[in-house]
């Protein structure tokens, strides 16, 4: 990779001006990306979601992006992608262009999880050339915190709050890597902008694949989850070293882990700074604690027993 | 003149598409529009056009993938009916919105439920406000020159506004008529190459599409998509004459049929304007002065040209294929009624709903409607503003 310094001096693809809120970490989080594009090597094109980066980022008649980007709805940036990507070849093999162009998909939780898994789905089955990166910020935080299927187990939102007999989000995150996997695509993987170093590794991985590719980032929010702005990081760091957001690659189905704790800190140090999470830590409630706990740690263990497997697909012993 | 072939409706879109060989098309099959790109696929398959055909997973990823692909930078089409142009209903304001010349093959058809498979006016009537413009076809010809007309409207410069041709499902979309298939280069030659504006595959010079606007923005980009959809009228009438021009058959706004001094006038869109045509035959053989105003532009509206072809008329009818659905009467009705409003004509205007879910409409039923008005006429009384044909027992 690149020197820092060397980094600083790349041409930014999105640029400042916008209208995210402070300490938001979905500028910092495609900045990255930027960062770890070979764009020596290739042009970056982005299709984005609805969704707070999208309103934030493209109000006419201002930009902040410094590459072709487009709109169009809030469950389509897949699809949408896969028709850029389809007239991509067209101009290719009609000699309109000779440049190499490499397609990035953006959305968050509720355009990935939700409402745009059809696209998704469909998108890499016909095996597009592109990147999707899912920012997940648990929860439609566009339309002020409504739960998706992606807040975590407990999870306060506007529409699963806590209450004089509720705690929450009643039922566990969707695990949206596995669905993804699922697909049997070349390369998915998850990242956290905390672990930037990580991140931009899985990016350039990613754009260097000729197939669909899909990054799952965890995408702290400040104003939805409850903590100060000064904190996004942080928090991703916690996220990680609770296990709570494994950093992992899933590379023609091997799993490989990227990250291990030296110490797994229990869930608690990743809960507490967050007011979303305050209701569990009433009296009585202890329960949902060691609830949440229970199912980081099946994952956790879950995936180590995969990457201890070894098994990529489609590959067979005597190779 | 072209080759004589016998085949569908369908065949005549396919081969359209074929000619026109977009750069993209992205599709999903409902019937009964399947047979368009399972033909497409065949002929992309057998080398006989290269369009990068993209078997989305459904018709909302059909427009959006249409979407994208058309603001990446070429020429775009794809084909739905009923329920799956119901499903892209968001990304046809989009595409509309975003000024992105699309064009669309509807093969058109009730919508659910109960679930019916066959034809009626109910996806293209839902969506008549979308921004689009709306071209309906009579038979197979139709379909097939109104296809390659659709090309070169939607993308002039002053249009730039998404296109869609409808044919009648089932009537005229499975249907073998004989019709003229014109020459592949000529056509090729009458649409000519198309210039994108602002491709984004141009990355020298990134464009953003599709930035949000605010309200002190919105309106000023609604009235000018506006202007461009309104453009459309005058490009249809001088693309109908180049196409006349070029392969023999012309194309106005509408078509005025035995119209000129017709008292009795039926108004109508799709295949069943050829019943008509063949009663309003048999009633001039016996001296009844009976006329037929066919809308083949339903959107924009060419209301002015419309009303003024039915002056002479003493009493008229509107068919609409699809239910008034709470409103005084269908679309067709209550716009032409509305365009006569500004002239000197005070003439009845009674309405008439027919051929719902592929429901038959023969020419008994036709003469009915020519019978009634005559009797409006000779008594000056308006017994039913709103009727239906065909229906099992009386409408009220």
């Amino acid at each position: 990779m690149a020197l820092l310094n060397e980094l600083a001096k790349k041409k930014e693809g999105l640029v400042s001006g916008h209208r995210l809120c402070p300490g938001c970490t979905h500028s910092v989080i495609m900045r990255q990306v930027f960062a770890a594009a070979d764009t020596d090597k290739y042009d970056i094109v982005v299709a984005a979601a609805t969704g707070c980066f999208e309103v934030c980022s493209g109000l006419y008649p201002y930009t902040s992006w410094n590459v072709p980007w487009i709109h169009s709805a809030f469950e389509n940036a897949a699809s949408t992608i896969s028709g850029i990507e389809a007239m991509y070849r067209v101009w290719k093999r009609k000699g309109r262009t000779n440049k190499d162009i490499r397609f990035i998909a953006v959305a968050s939780d509720g355009g990935t999880y939700d409402i745009g898994l059809q696209a998704l789905s469909g998108a890499i089955e016909r095996g597009h050339q592109f990147l999707y990166i899912c920012n997940d910020n648990n929860a439609y935080q566009n339309t002020g915190n409504q739960r998706s299927s992606a807040t975590p187990f407990g999870g306060w939102t506007t529409t699963s709050p806590s209450g004089k007999v509720k705690f929450g989000k009643e039922q566990p995150k969707k695990d949206i890597m596995s669905i993804v996997e699922g697909h049997h695509l070349p390369y998915a993987a998850q990242a956290s902008p905390s672990n930037w170093r990580d991140l931009m590794n899985k990016v350039k991985k990613a754009l260097d694949i000729n197939g669909p590719t899909y990054l799952n980032v965890i995408e702290p929010c400040t104003t939805g989850w409850g903590f100060p702005p000064n904190m996004a990081i942080e928090i991703a760091q916690l996220a990680v070293d609770t296990c709570v957001w494994p950093l992992y690659e899933v590379i023609n189905g091997k799993v490989v882990i990227n990250y291990k704790p030296k110490k797994k800190l229990p869930v608690t140090e990743y809960l507490k700074p967050q007011k979303r999470f305050a209701h569990l830590f009433k009296k009585g409630n202890e329960y949902l604690i060691e609830e949440f706990q229970r199912q980081v740690d099946a994952h956790w263990e879950w995936l180590l027993k995969r990457e201890e497997c070894g098994i990529e697909y489609g590959v067979t012993k005597e190779e | 003149m072209g080759k004589k072939v016998a085949l569908t409706g369908n065949e005549a879109a396919a081969h359209a598409i074929r000619q026109i060989n977009p750069d993209v098309i992205a599709a999903f099959p409902i019937t009964p529009s399947t047979p368009i790109p399972q033909a497409v696929a065949q002929f992309i398959a057998d080398g006989e056009m290269d369009t990068e055909l993209v078997t989305v997973e459904s018709e909302h990823s059909a427009m959006s993938a249409c979407i994208g692909a058309a603001a990446a930078g070429g020429r775009v089409m794809t084909a739905t009916s009923a329920n799956g142009y119901a499903l892209m209903w968001e990304m046809l304001y989009i595409a509309s919105g975003m000024r992105l010349p699309i064009v669309m093959a509807v093969v058109a058809r009730a919508l659910s439920s109960p679930l019916n498979i066959h034809g009626d006016h109910s996806d293209i009537m839902g969506g008549r406000d979308t921004g689009w413009i709306q071209l309906i076809s009579e038979n197979s010809q139709e379909a097939y020159d109104n296809l390659i007309q659709a090309v070169k409207i939607a993308e002039n410069k002053d249009v730039m506004t998404p296109a869609l041709v409808a044919q009648d499902g089932f009537n005229t979309s499975h249907t073998i008529e004989i019709w003229e298939l014109e020459d592949d280069q000529k056509v090729k030659e009458f649409i000519g190459e198309y210039e994108p504006l602002y491709p984004m595959l141009n990355t020298d010079e990134p464009v953003t599409h599709g930035a949000w606007a605010p309200p002190n923005w919105y309106f000023e980009h609604k009235m000018n998509q506006l202007r461009g959809l309104l453009n459309a009228k005058d490009v249809v009438e001088k693309v109908g004459k180049e196409f006349g021009d070029a392969f023999g058959r012309y194309y106005g706004l509408y078509e005025a049929y035995k119209l000129d001094d017709a008292e009795y006038v039926i108004v109508a869109a799709g295949s069943v304007c050829g019943t008509t045509k063949d009663v309003v035959d048999g009633l001039r053989e016996n001296g009844v002065k009976a006329g037929l105003l066919k809308v083949r532009l339903f959107r924009p509206f060419p209301y002015k040209e419309l009303a003024e072809t039915l002056q002479s008329a003493k009493a008229i009818a509107v068919l609409d294929r699809v239910s008034p659905a709470g409103a005084q009467g269908g679309p067709l009705f209550t716009e032409i009624r509305s365009a006569l409003y500004d002239t000197p004509s005070r003439a009845p205007v009674i309405n008439y709903t027919y051929g719902l879910g592929g429901r038959d409409t023969q020419p008994r039923h036709i003469s009915s409607v020519f019978e009634t008005l005559k009797r409006i006429v000779e008594t000056g009384k308006v017994e039913k503003q709103f009727d239906c044909l065909n229906l099992r027992g009386e409408w009220r």
